[in-house]
């Protein structure tokens, strides 16, 4: 902490020294991009910062907004998670940017989550992630546990009969939350502590032959089993082939993951993988007529007919939607007026039903559970009737039962209902 | 019509011989045109019963589905067959308007009518829809379709049609076994019939029954026999055993004993191969390095790149041929030792002849040029994973009974690492290169006065440990992913692997690596992967503490230069 003071007072000089040239440059709205170009995550983020583009091209093409023409201001943070934190101060103080579109792990997020709250920025965060967090600053446009977890463990206990789970995770923050939570889930449903395997793996790991090996017997005890899988990047890759080799098939035992999608099984031979299960609130294959002009879209400004889209893209699509949307409402770029616009407001999502902002700044969200096909799409097997609301407090935790996030009339992302007490980011 | 031409031929006597001729003819006409209605008439009955089920097969629900697929087998007409298999690959197309179901010829796209299999045309992929189908409906087709193979003529299909069978042993499919049994000529088929059926009779009122079955299960290693048995001799909810008679418990506690040993036993065979398969990795990434870290006493941070070299040089001959993806990795080896050798040669010339006898300023220099590397992969690939394609005879697993099974990935790196190891040794010890090289580093004043030229062979040699790297780079394609983090993920362990072997040391190197494997393979189901790790390292730091020269120090003149 010491040695962030002189960088502070520093950073404020070098923006006096700016004004001048900020002044010049007023004409422009100023997008920030905050996702990582290079590094471990550079596979799954360049296409976000790709689509960001899209948009703001998009908006320019339609006249911009306020009568001024938007500019993307990217930067690469290069999966660095402190170097997250210096780009987003970058952005919020040097280039004065309107809003931030960006992050991807939740690591990262929660090391710009202090520079937004602090500056009074304004975040669009796109991707799937555990909850248990609500904050003025950012709009959480990916999914909660249960729009995702929760939904997906219900698919496999109701309609494929599933009694026995793995629940398998690369080692950090998001899967050890979202199996905490699942852990908790499954319990209450009545699964004994013997019927329930949870174990992690390091990032980037590739020798899966004792860990499947592993699955294997766990799943052979007469019980029908299946993984919940959080296993995410790169290591995903190893485990699907070596369940390939082990002879694992999807009819036996199901894998439902919450980090593959399109992109990811882009690098892959999807043929031992078929019948796998992912669930998502997006599926490239879903047969919309909005999902289909988005995707030409996406071809046309890539100048590439076979990229994927994927379900933080959508999410992208759908949070700068929703951004210009409480700007033209609120009829200026301020954030703080922004933020207070936002709640209540409607687009629709790609594939059918409407996606609302909450005052617990999540949004509501269809979710659909897809098989994998031979070609790397995803075959939906079962979906929810109407979007559902994302909740910020998961209501399985005992910490988080208690907690509200309501950003519209309690002013508060984390409040106790029982103490009556708003703790943490507190702004009144 | 018929009749009334032979009544009026009668009328005349004379002609009686031509007339029962004719009769005859009339007769032999009539049972003919008879057969040919006949079955006429049964193929209609038979589209009877199918159409409206194919007809329903479309719009329905998976819960439907599943119910159209068992009506459909019931009918037992042979068309089913067929239909089934297109199905579960994906193949069978309804069109939109009215229902009517096609097959899709594979590849050709062109499209055949389901039921009377006539060509059928082509349609636009607008009006032809998918009909789908998931997990569950997944497995009761190909249970159905081996209830179509039981009667194939070829041994190895109905082999796969009864294992296919037992995945899920419903009263329905055991009959249809039962029904079978009898008539299976094939030992091993037959064997596999009855113990499928003998696990059915675990259910029998009968205890005779009961006891025989349990005789024919001992030994069997399937999963499903080992729970079954198990559920026998577990106490019910009323405090009673669920296995009332004393003898048949008796029977299966001792046949439970027995599955129980042969399990643990094999637990430990599979145990030590996953270590030995892991130790072999190791061993391979590690030996170039043992090479020019070993014998050169280089420092080469930029090893795992060259590992990397070789990963990407499998993924370009791949793409090169991309019709021979089997024979792909056998032309990779070559290519990507020459690769990842040029690269290695490139780099001693270009920058470690400079440094030698300066470790620190050699592990700068080339961790410069590893992360030159990376990005030049980054800027020619992009900085997504490439996927290189496993042939056929690649994967899958050598399955030696229920219990124990490798992978042949695995399999064939164990061989793939000896075959290096020993072809690197008889170079290093049989030819006229391998002792200079050894002359090199033992003595390089001593070695230059004997007339070798040394520089040449400090290239060729930081050459040949960079060109294993990258062969060590083509098996690793097909283990884990090819992307310009590859390198990074691995320099660490073939570091600590010739470290603890002892610097200098092939043999060191060659057995350190797998005592690393079979030690983190043994502690994996115990502690996890992560703390797996964890131990390994501490374990080793303090090993290296303890002997700082590893397992197998060099002993000598050499050891002290």
């Amino acid at each position: 902490m010491r040695a962030r003071i002189p960088y502070k007072s520093w950073a404020i000089a070098i923006c006096a020294l700016l004004l001048g040239t900020a002044a010049s440059a007023a004409d422009t709205i100023k997008v920030g991009v905050l996702h990582s170009l290079s590094g471990t995550m550079a596979i799954s983020e360049t296409t976000l910062k790709d689509t960001v583009l899209m948009m703001i091209d998009e908006q320019n093409k339609k006249g911009g907004l306020l009568g001024k023409k938007l500019e993307a201001v990217v930067v690469d943070p290069a999966s660095n998670w402190p170097l997250f934190a210096e780009k987003a101060s970058e952005l919020l103080e040097k280039d004065k940017v309107a809003v931030v579109f960006g992050c991807w792990t939740s690591v990262s997020r929660k090391s710009v989550l202090p520079v937004f709250e602090k500056d009074n920025g304004l975040l669009f965060y796109p991707v799937q992630y555990e909850g248990e967090e609500s904050s003025k600053n950012v709009i959480y446009t990916g999914a909660a546990p249960n729009q995702q977890a929760i939904p997906a463990v219900d698919y496999l206990m109701k309609e494929v009969g599933v009694k026995r789970w793995v629940l398998e995770g690369t080692d950090y923050v998001y899967p050890r939350t979202t199996n905490k939570i699942l852990e908790a889930y499954l319990k209450l449903k009545g699964v004994n502590d013997q019927d329930i395997l949870i174990n992690y793996t390091p990032f980037g790991f590739s020798d899966w032959t004792a860990e499947v090996a592993k699955i294997k017997a766990f799943g052979s005890a007469g019980k029908k089993t299946a993984v919940v899988s959080t296993i995410n990047g790169d290591a995903n890759v190893p485990f699907y082939k070596e369940l390939g080799n082990q002879k694992i098939s999807a009819e036996d035992i199901p894998v439902v993951a919450f980090s593959v999608g399109e992109e990811e099984l882009s690098g892959l031979d999807t043929k031992p993988l078929i019948g796998h299960l992912a669930a998502w609130n997006y599926f490239m294959s879903i047969n919309t007529p909005l999902n289909k002009e988005w995707i030409a879209k996406w071809h046309a400004f890539t100048k590439n007919p076979k990229r994927t889209f994927n379900d933080p893209m959508e999410a992208h699509v759908i949070g700068f939607q929703l951004w210009v949307k409480a700007v033209e409402k609120a009829g200026t770029t301020d954030p703080e007026k922004v933020i207070a616009a936002l709640p209540g407001l409607e687009v629709a999502n790609l594939t059918g039903s409407m996606a609302k902002v909450l005052p617990n700044h999540h949004i509501t969200k269809p979710v659909y559970i897809g098989e994998v096909r031979g070609d790397g799409q995803f075959d939906v097997v079962w979906k929810t009737t109407v979007a559902i609301p994302g909740e910020a407090w998961s209501h399985y935790l005992p910490g988080s039962k208690d907690i509200e996030a309501d950003w519209v009339s309690l002013k508060c992302g984390n409040y106790n209902t029982k103490t009556k007490v708003c703790s943490g980011q507190n702004y009144k | 019509m018929h009749a009334a031409f032979g009544r009026r031929l009668e009328n005349k006597p004379e002609r009686s011989m031509t007339s029962m001729l004719w009769a005859a003819r009339l007769l032999g006409a009539l049972t003919l045109v008879a057969a040919l209605l006949g079955s006429v008439v049964a193929r209609a009955a038979g589209d009877q019963l199918l159409l409206p089920l194919m007809q329903r097969l479309p719009a329905a629900d998976y819960a439907e589905k599943q119910e159209l697929i068992q009506q459909l087998v019931q009918t037992g007409d042979p068309r089913v067959r067929p239909i089934l298999a297109a199905l579960l690959d994906g193949s069978l197309l309804s069109r939109a308007g009215d229902n009517r179901v096609f097959l899709l010829k594979s590849s050709s796209g062109k499209l055949r009518d389901a039921l009377s299999g006539a060509d059928a045309g082509s349609l636009s992929a607008e009006e032809l829809t998918k009909i789908g189908v998931n997990n569950q409906l997944r497995k009761s087709l190909r249970v159905a379709l081996a209830q179509f193979d039981l009667a194939d003529p070829d041994t190895a299909v109905r082999l796969a049609a009864v294992k296919e069978m037992l995945r899920a042993p419903d009263p329905a499919v055991l009959s249809a076994l039962r029904a079978r049994v009898q008539e299976e000529k094939d030992a091993s088929v037959r064997r596999e019939m009855e113990s499928g059926l003998a696990l059915a009779d675990l259910d029998s009122d009968d205890a005779a029954r009961r006891l025989a079955a349990i005789g024919a299960l001992s030994g069997n290693l399937n999963p499903e026999v080992f729970n079954r048995l198990s559920a026998m001799v577990e106490l019910s909810a009323d405090g009673n055993p669920v296995e009332a008679d004393a003898s048949v418990r008796a029977a299966a506690v001792s046949a439970l004993r027995a599955i129980d040993r042969a399990r643990t036993f094999y637990a430990g065979v599979q145990t030590l191969l996953f270590g030995l398969s892991q130790g072999s990795i190791l061993v391979l990434a590690a030996i170039g390095l043992a090479i020019t870290f070993g014998v050169m006493g280089v420092i080469n941070m930029a090893h795992g790149e060259l590992m990397m070299v070789g990963a990407y040089t499998t993924y370009v001959v791949q793409q090169a041929m991309p019709d021979h993806v089997g024979a792909s990795i056998l032309v990779a080896i070559p290519a990507a030792f020459l690769v990842s050798g040029a690269v290695g040669v490139a780099i001693e010339r270009g920058i470690v002849r400079f440094l030698y006898g300066r470790p620190l300023e050699t592990l700068l220099a080339t961790f410069g040029v590893s992360l030159l590397l990376q990005q030049a992969v980054r800027d020619i690939f992009s900085a997504n994973n490439r996927s290189v394609i496993t042939p056929q005879w690649l994967s899958g697993s050598l399955e030696i009974n229920e219990a124990l099974a490798i992978t042949y990935n695995h399999l064939y790196i164990i061989f793939f690492t000896l075959a290096i190891f020993f072809l690197l040794l008889l170079v290093l010890r049989r030819t006229r290169f391998g002792l200079e090289v050894r002359a090199v580093a033992q003595n390089r004043a001593m070695a230059k006065a004997m007339g070798v030229r040394t520089e040449w062979i400090d290239a060729l040699t930081f050459g040949m440990g960079s060109g294993i790297a990258g062969m060590a780079g083509v098996a690793l394609s097909q283990l884990t992913n090819v992307g310009p983090n590859l390198g990074q993920s691995y320099i660490v362990d073939s570091f600590m692997v010739v470290v603890f072997g002892g610097v200098g040391n092939l043999w060191g190197t060659q057995l350190g690596g797998n005592a690393l494997g079979v030690v983190n393979k043994l502690l994996e189901p115990v502690s996890g992967a992560v703390l797996a790790k964890i131990f390994v390292l501490v374990f080793l730091i303090l090993f290296i503490q303890r002997r700082p020269r590893g397992l197998f120090p060099q002993k000598g003149r050499v050891a002290e230069g």
